[in-house]
């Protein structure tokens, strides 16, 4: 078996193999790879004996469960009106000019990924972004250049 | 886009001084050292006793349509089901909410004895919180938290467990089909209803989905009693309830404050003095420009009741330096972004009604196309699916007719 394979089946014995536990195996996929693949929903969809498309069709409803690859961290930058209002445009370049990478893209290295998203539920700490878990809010230009200087050296 | 830093906006939240607003500390209030002395007391008590005190003090839910919350648990009780089910929702994705968050950091005790209280009444053993995926830093804390309400559960004699389920990034999922969907390992495709989730919920067994605040608000009303909590609010609107406040404002944060606020007055507490506007209830809520706000009172009948009540609580001031456009294109694309894509005039709609205003905009449609528009969104209230596609027009409509000509020039 190879280790795709040994992680779903682990996957299905800790969530239990029913379509209740399609979500979670999901997520620990998706956390793991850094995305959801075509092989890892094929390996799902055969442990929890489901079509390939059905699950295909759950992951990619959801907007954390990225199908494409993704880097270690991933930056989720709110877009949503107060954050906008508070100057994310200029937060989202300021990542642009560090990262070297448009919205959307990967670094060469697989370290960053750069998303954006709706509210982060932090609208009075705007502008607000998530890297992985973590929440960083209340964000300058100033304020990125050191967040993405510590996360370089880690 | 007008994206220029307000310089206070960073600024920790301040204690507001004046007292004229009528402030209230019942959310996140620290009852005692005792931990869990509160469900202790509750649980003595007779569960059709709760119920009607919970009925008697008129309160409605924190997080959607408002539905009386003893009514609702009242009909699970009711409902016959070898399994029923108690789901928190803590999807919180309505843009400008962020009031569940700070209850499940400050006072998760709170939630979770009142979701045991809830299995008693109804009869369930088990509890579900939905968490949003935003929210996931919070999964360790809140797991040792429902370690220390299960050692109290069981000291008490009361059978209930609790666990935690991730959402992963979908604003509809937050409605209460959607949301079971998601449970069930689906697509979080929003429900056909009635059948509503208190006959036919999680796993088609009878289920209470209440908001965060709600279970904490429900706890509230059983230790001070519902003649106490009554006398707080205005007629149908009873007790206090958090509001988000967020935009430019110079004391943005978490209030709770009683219901039957006027906004004028909200507006003299939280304004910058330049407020020309203020979204009661998040994008799917409406948009209240500064001549309405003396005839705008905040509570579930204030005649700002539409589809969608203010029951989020979000409260987004803008000053005369925001564009109503750039703040209707905002929430258009959230609108076309989350909408689950499940019936067409929700779907299609979204996007006709983003294409629309950038064109009259850009100067290719004349302005009497808001008027087809317009229609279009009343369409949507009718023919949606579910309050996501319907409540489009509550922001749509209240943004467009009182911000016109910010729609054309
Ligand atoms: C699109 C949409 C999103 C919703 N999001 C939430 C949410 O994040 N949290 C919540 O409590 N209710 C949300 N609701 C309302 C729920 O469907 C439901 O009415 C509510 O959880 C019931 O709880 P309550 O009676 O305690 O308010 C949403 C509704 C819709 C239509
Ligand atoms: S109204 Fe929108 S979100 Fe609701 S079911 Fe229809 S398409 Fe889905
Ligand atoms: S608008 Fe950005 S966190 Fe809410």
């Amino acid at each position: 078996m190879d280790e795709l394979q040994t992680f779903v089946k682990m996957l299905a014995e800790k969530h239990g193999n029913r379509r209740e536990s399609l979500l979670p195996m999901l997520q620990a996929l998706a956390e793991r790879y850094r995305h959801v693949s075509g092989e890892a929903m094929a390996e799902v969809a055969r442990e929890l004996d489901l079509s390939t498309a059905e699950v295909y069709g759950t992951a990619t409803f959801y907007s954390f469960l990225d199908t494409t690859r993704r880097g270690k961290y991933i930056i989720r930058i709110c877009k949503t009106i107060v954050c906008d209002m508070h100057g994310k445009n200029q937060i989202v370049k300021t990542l642009e000019e560090q990262l070297k990478i448009k919205v959307g893209e990967t670094t060469h290295n697989h370290k960053f990924s750069l998303l954006e998203t709706n509210c982060l539920g932090w609208c009075h700490k705007g502008p607000a972004m998530l890297i992985n878990d973590e929440v960083y809010s209340d964000l300058t230009p100033e304020k990125i250049c050191q967040i993405i200087a510590d996360y370089r050296n880690r | 886009m007008d994206s220029t830093a307000s310089d206070t906006a960073n600024e920790p939240v301040r204690p507001h001084p004046d007292q004229r607003l009528r402030r209230v500390d019942l959310i996140f209030s620290q009852y005692t050292r005792e931990r869990y002395k509160v469900l202790k007391t509750v649980l003595e008590r007779d569960s059709d006793d709760i119920i009607s005190e919970l009925i008697d003090s008129g309160l409605k839910g924190r997080g959607g349509a408002g539905f009386l919350t003893g009514m609702k648990w009242k009909t699970a009780r009711e409902t016959a089901g070898d399994e029923k089910y108690i789901i928190c929702n803590a999807d919180e994705g309505e843009p400008g909410t962020f009031k569940d968050r700070e209850i499940l950091t400050r006072v998760p005790r709170k939630v979770f004895a009142a979701m045991g209280v809830c299995g008693r009444v109804v009869g369930s053993k088990t509890g579900i919180v939905y968490l949003r995926g935003e929210y996931r830093y919070l999964v360790p804390e809140l797991e040792k938290e429902i370690r220390v309400f299960k050692v109290y559960a069981e000291e008490y004699g009361l059978d209930f467990d609790i666990r935690i389920f991730l959402g992963s990034g979908a604003y509809v999922c937050g409605e209460e089909t959607a949301l079971i969907e998601s449970l069930e390992g689906k697509r979080g495709e929003p429900r056909n209803k009635p059948p509503y989730p208190t006959s036919v919920g999680f796993r088609d067994k009878p289920t209470v989905v209440n908001n965060v605040e709600t279970f904490v608000s429900a706890l509230e009303v059983l230790r001070m009693g519902a003649a106490e909590f009554k006398k707080l609010g205005i007629q149908d609107s009873r007790g206090s309830k958090l509001f988000s406040v967020s935009g430019d404002t110079p004391q943005s944060g978490i209030y709770d404050l009683e219901f039957g606020l006027s906004l004028a007055k909200f507006v003299e507490e939280f304004g910058d003095g330049d407020t020309k506007a203020v979204q009661v209830g998040g994008a799917s809520g409406f948009c209240v420009p500064r001549k309405k706000f003396h005839e705008t009172t905040i509570g579930y009948q204030g005649g700002l009741t539409g589809i969608s009540l203010p029951t989020g609580g979000s409260m987004m001031l803008f000053n005369s330096s925001r564009s109503m456009f750039n703040v209707l294109h905002n929430y258009l694309e959230f609108f076309a972004e989350e909408s689950c894509g499940q019936c067409t005039p929700c779907r299609v709609g979204c996007q006709q009604l983003l294409k629309g205003i950038e064109a009259i905009k850009r100067g290719e449609k004349s302005a009497d196309h808001l008027t087809t528009l317009l229609r279009l969104s009343d369409t949507m209230r009718l023919t949606a699916k579910c309050g996501l596609g319907q409540s489009v027009a509550n922001s749509f409509a209240s943004i467009v007719e009182n911000f016109r000509e910010e729609m054309i020039y």
